[in-house]
Parts: C-alpha cells; sequence; structure tokens
C-alpha cells in the first residue's frame, strides 16, 4: 500500500522480491546496496541464519528521486524461500505494491520454481490480490551457469502473460537494475491511474 | 487501485507529531516514533539522530506481524501491547487501533509504569486522529498528486 506524505512531500512504496530458495534474492539486493549512493539509501537489514538463507526478510529503504516536488522512496523487500518459511512469506507481502519474481535458470530448479510461482499467487489470493492485476516483473537469474534452461521455455512456464521480464545475473548485477526500474515504473504508473 | 492508499496531510501531520512529543516528555522517552502496519515511518520525536528510524519502522512492523501471525494461530486477537527490557534501552510498542504502532524506547530516567499510563493516554488520542484522517482519505475529490503526472515524468526519473 503506497504512502503519500503530503507533510513531508514523499511518496513511499513496497516492493518485494519473490522466489524460490536460493534464486538470488538477496544477491539482488546487495548489488542495489553496493550500487547506490550513499544519500539514496538506508541501511540494508538482512534478518538472516547462520547459514545467510534469509529467515524473515531482508529490508533496503531507497529514493529514487523527485516527481512533482515529491522524493519517491522504495522500500525492497525480499521473502525466504524456504518452502517452510511460508507463514513469513504471507507476512511480507501484506500491503505489496510491486513484485519482482526470481527465477533460477538452472534446469533442475524448474520444480521449485514454478511450486514458488504458484505458492505466490496463492498468498496474493489470500490477501485479496491478484497477480495479473498487480504491477509484477519477472527476472531470470544465474544466466552465467552452464546447466539453464532456455529462455523460451522459461517465459512459457513463468511469464505466460508477458509482463516485463529480464536476464539477469545478480552476482555480477547484469540485469539488476533494468529489473528494479522496471518494477519501479509499473508502480508509479500505478499510482498515477489510481488517483 | 488494488490497495487503498494510505495518505498523511499536514493537519494531521501536525496533530500526530504533537502527540509524539508531547509523548517523549512526559513519559521521559528517549525516542518516540509511530510506524504503519507496513512500517512506513509516520512521526518520531526525541533523540532520533542517533537512532536509525527507517530500520526500527521495518523491524516494528515484522514483528508486529510476526505476533499477529502467531495470535491467529492460536485464534487469539492481536497482541496489543509488547515489552522489551534491555540492559540500557527499554522498548515499548503498542499497537493503536490496530492501524498504527506506537513505539516508546526509554531508559532508567523513566519506568515502565509512567510510559504505559502515557502511551495509554496518547493512544487514544491517536486513535481519534487516525480515523478521522481515515475519513478525510475516504472522501470524493482526494486527489492523488500522482494523477497529473505523465508518463514522461516517470521516464526522466530513471534517465540518469
Ligand atoms: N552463479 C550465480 N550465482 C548466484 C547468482 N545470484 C546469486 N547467486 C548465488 O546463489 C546463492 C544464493 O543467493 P541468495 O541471494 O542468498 O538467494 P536467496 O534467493 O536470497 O535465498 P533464500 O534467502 O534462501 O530465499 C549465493 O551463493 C549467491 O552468491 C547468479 O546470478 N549466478
Ligand atoms: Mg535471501
Amino acid at each position: 500500500m503506497s504512502f503519500i506524505n503530503y507533510m513531508a512531500r514523499e511518496i513511499n512504496c513496497k516492493l518485494v522480491y519473490y522466489g524460490p530458495g536460493l534464486c538470488g534474492k538477496t544477491t539482488n539486493l546487495q548489488y542495489i546496496y553496493e550500487r547506490t549512493n550513499p544519500e539514496a539509501k538506508g541501511k540494508m537489514i538482512s534478518l538472516a541464519t547462520e547459514t545467510e538463507r534469509t529467515l524473515f526478510f531482508d529490508f533496503l529503504p531507497l529514493s529514487l528521486g523527485e516527481i512533482r516536488g515529491f522524493k519517491t522512496r522504495f522500500h525492497l523487500y525480499t521473502v525466504p524461500g524456504q518452502v517452510f518459511y511460508d507463514a513469513s512469506r504471507k507476512l511480507i507481502l501484506k500491503g505489496v505494491d510491486g513484485v519482482i519474481f526470481v527465477a533460477d535458470s538452472q534446469i533442475e530448479r524448474t520444480e521449485a520454481n514454478l511450486e514458488s510461482i504458484e505458492n505466490l499467487r496463492t498468498n496474493l489470493a489470500e490477501q485479496g490480490y491478484s497477480l495479473d492485476k498487480l504491477p509484477f516483473v519477472v527476472q531470470y537469474n544465474k544466466r552465467d551457469l552452464p546447466n539453464v534452461a532456455s529462455m523460451e521455455e522459461l517465459r512459457e512456464m513463468l511469464n505466460p502473460t508477458n509482463v516485463p521480464d529480464f536476464e539477469a545475473v545478480a552476482r555480477t548485477g547484469v540485469g539488476v537494475f533494468d529489473t528494479l526500474k522496471a518494477v519501479a515504473k509499473l508502480v508509479l504508473t500505478e499510482l498515477k491511474k489510481g488517483g | 487501485m488494488i490497495n487503498p492508499q494510505m495518505v498523511m496531510y499536514e493537519e494531521e501531520f501536525n496533530q500526530i507529531q504533537a502527540v509524539v512529543d508531547r509523548l517523549v516528555r512526559d513519559a521521559n522517552a528517549k525516542v518516540v516514533f509511530i510506524v504503519d502496519k507496513n512500517g512506513q515511518l509516520i512521526a518520531a520525536s526525541g533523540d532520533i539522530d542517533n537512532v536509525d528510524t527507517t530500520s526500527l519502522a521495518s523491524l516494528t512492523a515484522g514483528n508486529i506481524a510476526a505476533t499477529g501471525g502467531m495470535a491467529k494461530l492460536l485464534k487469539e486477537n492481536e497482541f496489543a501491547t509488547q515489552f522489551h527490557e534491555g540492559e540500557k534501552a527499554n522498548i515499548h510498542i503498542q499497537l493503536v487501533g490496530n492501524r498504527v504502532i506506537l513505539v516508546v524506547i526509554f531508559d532508567s530516567r523513566s519506568s515502565l509504569g509512567l510510559v504505559r499510563l502515557r502511551v495509554k493516554k496518547a493512544s487514544e488520542e491517536l486513535n481519534h486522529i487516525f480515523e478521522s484522517l481515515l475519513k478525510k482519505v475516504q472522501e470524493p475529490g482526494a486527489d492523488s498528486p500522482f494523477a497529473e503526472i505523465t508518463d514522461e515524468d516517470i521516464d526522466n526519473l530513471f534517465n540518469d
């Protein structure tokens, strides 16, 4: 749920990175954090296990600049991808304005991708949202690995409605900002319609 | 629009800020802040230069969401109050009108009893303010400033 603050002349939006365990959600945020000017970002918070798996969420506040005198601020969250953290994923989705689905392109993660996107649909529906109506983009991550599925296959499985999608190597940053900008743009466009 | 928007106007903001400013004094608190349930900071007062309120806001909301989830599993109403006692700092967290979260950070210059007492009064005031804010937002003609923006404005944001 976006938050328009006339007093501070700010608009705040919530973006959630979703996807199967180890697909690279946290890596996306880490790269964005590293490559953003100090004045445009807050602290990155990671609630993680000792083995660096996300336990509850990662959080990164970002400013993307001004539109008509309003600062645009985005709160980036990742969910924990491991299947058994479903209760936490539901909580993080509350009040979401835009979703990034990060897929793991490796062939052996096909099933995990499908399960995760289905889980996303279910959890959104429980809160009365529909993935088809929400600002939504898809990122095919880990394109640097040798055992990846073809883009054609991935698109067919994960992006039948043809939302903006991107190939990425989050570890080196390929596609990371393109993905973020695309979803931020959709969210702002939605706000414009919603007013 | 799928989501009802949270909106803050100058009038209500000033009322809310007055409540948190007063609460800092009345409760001898170090820091007082208000967060919505999604983790957006609404107002803060006290020694805020020495704490990262944005991070605290997001963690507070996460905390309330998690305990709210536990309450649901136990078929319990949401746990409206939480208190965490540290060696130097203590945190009192109060859910106000099931909408926003009032957080008070205090040390040994204050006490839990005093904080509880003052939070109770402040919560009632805040509840009124947020109720009238909600009404205002639902009134027709409460336009988003974003209705006016163009695709070009949005593109420009990403051109640098
Ligand atoms: N080769 C390669 N490895 C990547 C890429 N992106 C992330 N990784 C690695 O994949 C592992 C998991 O990445 P994370 O970002 O922690 O995954 P996550 O999606 O946050 O996982 P959960 O928190 O369990 O949901 C790490 O070792 C990353 O370095 C990529 O594009 N290519
Ligand atoms: Mg993670």
